[in-house]
């Protein structure tokens, strides 16, 4: 009767989801694919791949920051400001030098810079993505 | 160096960009993710389009 029971418990219980094993790999491709837009793929040699992500983010970026477009600072204000921010963030290795040079400060002069804008955002958002998938690479989830 | 391009460069390199992360991301098989790119391109642009008529037609 007892073991009956069990079984029944047993068999409702959902499976757990296995832990992923803590790789090196799946520690570091991340962390790079953040600081340089497509090189998390590159260690993980899925060549072609990480030179498209590469071009497709840093030209994003580029052509942002050469529409005028504005660079976002950490802030507490506007929450526009905070998300603008956290899009920037995304683009890692590009904002730290960014923000280095003092780019990306002019005030919107005309209506393509507000793209310019919207470009350096979005640019950092994909590579949020593209560091998303290098670590399921690392962890085996893709090939 | 600045540059202006108009709306529809913009749209269009946008879409692009967007597609190109997006085909490599979202999708494993080589194949699907050329597919997968060329349909958001599509998308993104056919969109842009379809947009552009509805203001067209909304402003008369």
């Amino acid at each position: 009767m007892a073991n009956s029971t069990t079984e029944k418990t047993k068999a409702v219980e959902p499976p757990k989801a296995e832990a992923q094993p803590l790789t090196t790999m799946s520690v570091m491709a991340p962390a790079i694919a953040w600081l340089i837009p497509g090189a998390g793929h590159l260690i993980q040699k899925r060549w072609g791949r990480g030179i498209l992500l590469l071009v497709s983010i840093v030209a994003m970026f580029l052509i942002g920051l050469a529409s005028q477009g504005r660079i976002y600072k950490p802030n507490g204000g506007d929450i526009l400001d905070i998300l603008g921010f956290v899009g920037d963030i995304g683009a890692g290795g590009l904002y730290i030098v960014t923000r280095a040079m003092d780019w990306g400060q002019g005030a919107i002069a005309h209506a393509t810079a507000d793209y310019g804008t919207k470009f350096l955002i979005v640019a950092g958002l994909l590579n949020f993505i593209a560091v998303a998938d290098a670590y399921h690479i690392a962890i085996g989830k893709k090939p | 160096m600045t540059m202006q391009l108009t709306h529809f460069s913009a749209a269009v390199l946008f879409a692009l960009f967007a597609s190109v992360v997006f085909g490599i991301t979202q999708r494993s098989d080589t194949r699907e993710m050329v597919r997968y790119g060329v349909y958001c391109f599509a998308m993104f642009v056919g969109g842009v389009i379809v947009a552009g008529w509805v203001m067209w037609i909304l402003r008369r």
